[in-house]
């Protein structure tokens, strides 16, 4: 109970004086989950979208394939990166290794099954209903692949925090691609996995509250912009 | 400009479509020319919907034919338009589904506002124009829809139960609306439910039951002289399905 | 539509704004060693001294003594820097590696629960201690993950003429994980465990446990540092590594070691030889 009690006193200390380290370690995580995110985002949506609309052999396994991809362990997808950007990998020369490039890599393999997969269910709901109306206006499928996008835009939202989540949450791939190298490669996850190796559990603790305090600040962004959308549509 | 062909008449022949290895329309032979109104009624089940998609493209028939007097596939969607039982509209403003439709064709962007507040005054929605389409009434939807349909000007215009989800006065006037566009030139093909609109509305009725055309006539004959049982029955309320 | 615009364009800003800028990069090496090296909060005290009088970074990635080693062979770092004498031999024979410089060592504590139901405390003879716990059965929890303190640990135990690996499972009980999840570990069961003592005085999850014993030669935790060979890896940067070698059996380096404090203790003695 002292150790919980110590953590709330450590991060609203941290936060209050805009600590630094903490700032740094915030920025470190946010440009990566973000990025990611952005890249996830670009090809996920659009892929979930083709698979829910064009139709093709071999449809049912690419869904069954991308849903089971939903559930990738996190270290298993950051080892497969470090094999394929260590120096003795195939893509070793691109000297990616430990930056925030490669966890930025890894967290994208992470996040965007999700979001595709979220995608592909949202549009294809939305396809049943839109079809026939956007067949007899003469869309083609490509055509209407867009509309869709848009048109589920709110719903598309809320796959694309569930991306976030994941992403900002995890430790398992960050770290074995990053190396949570301090002031290069650590951010939130990493350093609140090194405080509990440390034994330092209220700072972990404090560090995992402000983590939640950022999901709760991203999450409630994302609330305010829905509710505007809805006014305007 | 070269005036295009027109692409009527239309010709199905031989047509059928089945489903779970069941034949659920067919063998079906009709032609319309477009120059009368025409109703396709019958009980439920009876093919209607399945006959104005196939006619329409959006399914493809199991065998035989649907062939327009356009040979170009192009050419043909573009000279139809259908509307659904239910309005089917975009998470945009009234205005901007209308012009998605334009934008679709390959209309100019000038043109596109002009044709859409051409429509939306004739449907008497231009001030709901900037109001978003989902928020409109039931009425008000269907309306934008037959707004959305008849600003591409088509040749010919499926209406599938139009009248199905409306009251009595939003149901008079998409029916008004209907009249209206046939005057200025768009053929009418559509199903319905409502006997009253059928009467009102038809100049020519095809009575389809299970699937196959049982009766084709002036509609005058049809009410007043049903040749079959079935119709008989139908017109009395006494045949379900 | 105005949201439309700027997805794009606040996407495109966070790609460059997360890419490592190529164009003006600080020089850095990049040092494998091991977590509770790092834990200790020497590297933290010695590399900026290094990058001052240098002007070359050090990017440490602190993993298990094994996966530290794993990583130079690999070439994904440029300097090796663990505790496992044994291994680091192996590594240089087989050429990964261009030559083994004794730097420092530090010491291992045996800490264990305050009630300590096996009578080790003031034992100093290390072999004495082990074979207390193991003929009490007492609970005693291995690092058990390969790493240089879990191998010395093992050694400790041949040299006292236990073997308890059979009894993996009941008394003696393998963590898998690094320093400070071990001693959590221990703290929460009550069980002996073998530490580092740079880990161990930063620890501050306790809970009971105290020092049991210490001082016994064989305690003793030497630390090499290699360079990795450049003929196995081109690419690595030869001149800075052997700098930052070089620095840290240098006087200066040596000294900085020996100032290094954990609360008012000393952690770690230079142990450069002077040729």
């Amino acid at each position: 109970m002292t150790d919980l009690l110590e953590a709330f006193e450590t991060a609203f200390r941290l936060l209050l004086s805009f600590d630094a380290g903490l700032l740094e370690i915030v920025g470190l995580s946010l440009r990566v989950s973000l990025t990611a995110l952005g890249l996830a985002t670009v090809v996920g949506l659009p892929l979930g979208g083709a698979l829910a609309v064009f139709r093709f052999r071999g449809r049912g396994v690419a869904v069954v394939a991308l849903n089971t991809m939903m559930g990738l362990p996190p270290v298993v997808v950051g080892l497969l990166v470090y094999l394929a950007l260590s120096r003795s990998g195939p893509l070793g020369g691109w000297g990616l290794l430990f930056t925030p490039s490669a966890m930025v890599i890894a967290q994208f393999l992470l996040i965007t099954p999700i979001v595709a997969s979220l995608a592909r269910q949202v549009i294809a709901d939305l396809w049943v209903e839109y079809e026939e109306q956007l067949r007899s206006l003469g869309a083609t499928s490509s055509r209407a692949l867009p509309t869709l996008l848009w048109d589920a835009r709110q719903s598309l939202l809320t796959a694309v925090l569930a991306g976030f989540g994941r992403a900002i949450a995890e430790v398992g791939a960050v770290i074995i691609v990053g190396g949570n190298i301090a002031h290069v490669t650590r951010v939130m996850t990493t350093a609140i996995a090194l405080e509990t190796s440390k034994g330092d559990l209220p700072l972990a603790l404090a560090l995992g509250i402000v983590l939640l305090l950022l999901s709760m600040a991203i999450n409630a962004i994302a609330s305010v912009l829905t509710a505007r959308g809805e006014q305007l549509a | 400009m070269r005036a295009s062909r027109s692409i009527l008449p239309l010709r199905l022949s031989g047509l059928t479509w089945e489903r779970g290895g069941e034949q659920l329309l067919g063998p079906l032979d009709l032609e319309l020319d477009g120059e009368n109104r025409v109703v396709v009624l019958g009980p439920n089940g009876a093919g209607k919907s399945l006959l104005l998609r196939l006619a329409h493209g959006l399914i493809a028939p199991s065998s035989g034919s649907v062939a327009w007097e356009e040979p170009d596939p192009r050419r043909q969607r573009s000279r139809q338009a259908m509307v659904f039982d239910r309005a089917v509209l975009l998470r945009r403003s009234a205005r901007a589904n209308v012009e998605y439709a334009l934008a679709l064709r390959g209309v100019a962007a000038v043109e596109r506002g002009a044709r859409t507040d051409e429509v939306l005054e004739q449907t008497g929605l231009l001030d709901l124009a900037n109001r978003a389409a989902r928020a409109l009434s039931a009425g008000e939807q269907q309306r934008l829809a037959l707004a959305r349909a008849w600003a591409l000007r088509p040749e010919i215009l499926f209406l599938d139960e139009p009248t199905a989800s409306l009251d009595p006065a939003a149901a008079r006037r998409i029916e008004q609306l209907i009249l209206q566009i046939r005057e200025a030139g768009t053929a009418i093909i559509l199903t319905t439910h409502d006997l009253g609109l059928a009467r009102r509305i038809a100049e020519e009725v095809v009575f389809l039951y299970r699937g196959r055309v049982l009766e084709h006539a002036a509609a005058s004959v049809f009410f007043e002289a049903p040749a079959t049982r079935e119709a008989r029955a139908f017109l009395q309320g006494d045949l379900t399905w | 539509m105005v949201v439309r615009a700027w997805i794009p364009a606040l996407v495109c800003a966070l790609i460059f704004g997360a890419s490592p800028v190529a164009t003006a990069e600080p020089e850095f090496i990049t040092l494998a060693s091991t977590t509770s090296t790092d834990n200790s909060g020497l590297l933290e005290h010695l590399i900026p001294l290094f990058r001052e009088e240098s002007g070359v970074d050090v990017r440490v990635v602190a993993v298990g003594t094994g996966q530290a080693i794993r990583l130079a062979r690999a070439g994904d770092a440029d300097v090796l820097l663990v505790h496992d004498r044994a291994s680091e031999e192996t590594f240089v024979e087989a050429g990964h590696g261009l030559e083994r410089v004794l730097v420092m060592a530090n010491d291992f504590v045996v800490v264990g629960p305050s009630g300590d139901p096996a009578g080790v405390r003031g034992e100093t003879d290390i072999a004495v201690a082990l074979g207390l716990i193991a003929e009490a059965k007492a609970p005693f929890l291995s690092r058990g993950d390969d790493s240089g303190t879990h191998k010395a640990e093992l050694r400790l135990w041949r040299a006292a003429g236990v073997d308890p690996g059979p009894d993996s499972g009941t008394w003696y009980r393998e963590a898998g994980r690094g320093m400070g999840a071990t001693l959590n570990s221990a703290a929460s069961m009550g069980a002996y465990t073998l530490s580092d003592r740079g880990t161990w005085l930063s620890f501050r999850n306790r809970e009971g446990l105290v020092i049991v014993s210490e001082g016994d030669p064989q305690l003793e935790n030497p630390y090499g540092a290699i360079v990795v060979n450049p003929q196995r890896h081109p690419h690595i940067k030869v001149e800075q590594a052997q700098a930052f070698v070089a620095w840290l059996i240098s006087e200066a380096g040596q000294r900085a070691i020996a100032e290094f404090r954990v609360g008012d203790e000393p952690l770690f003695f230079p142990r450069a030889s002077r040729r």
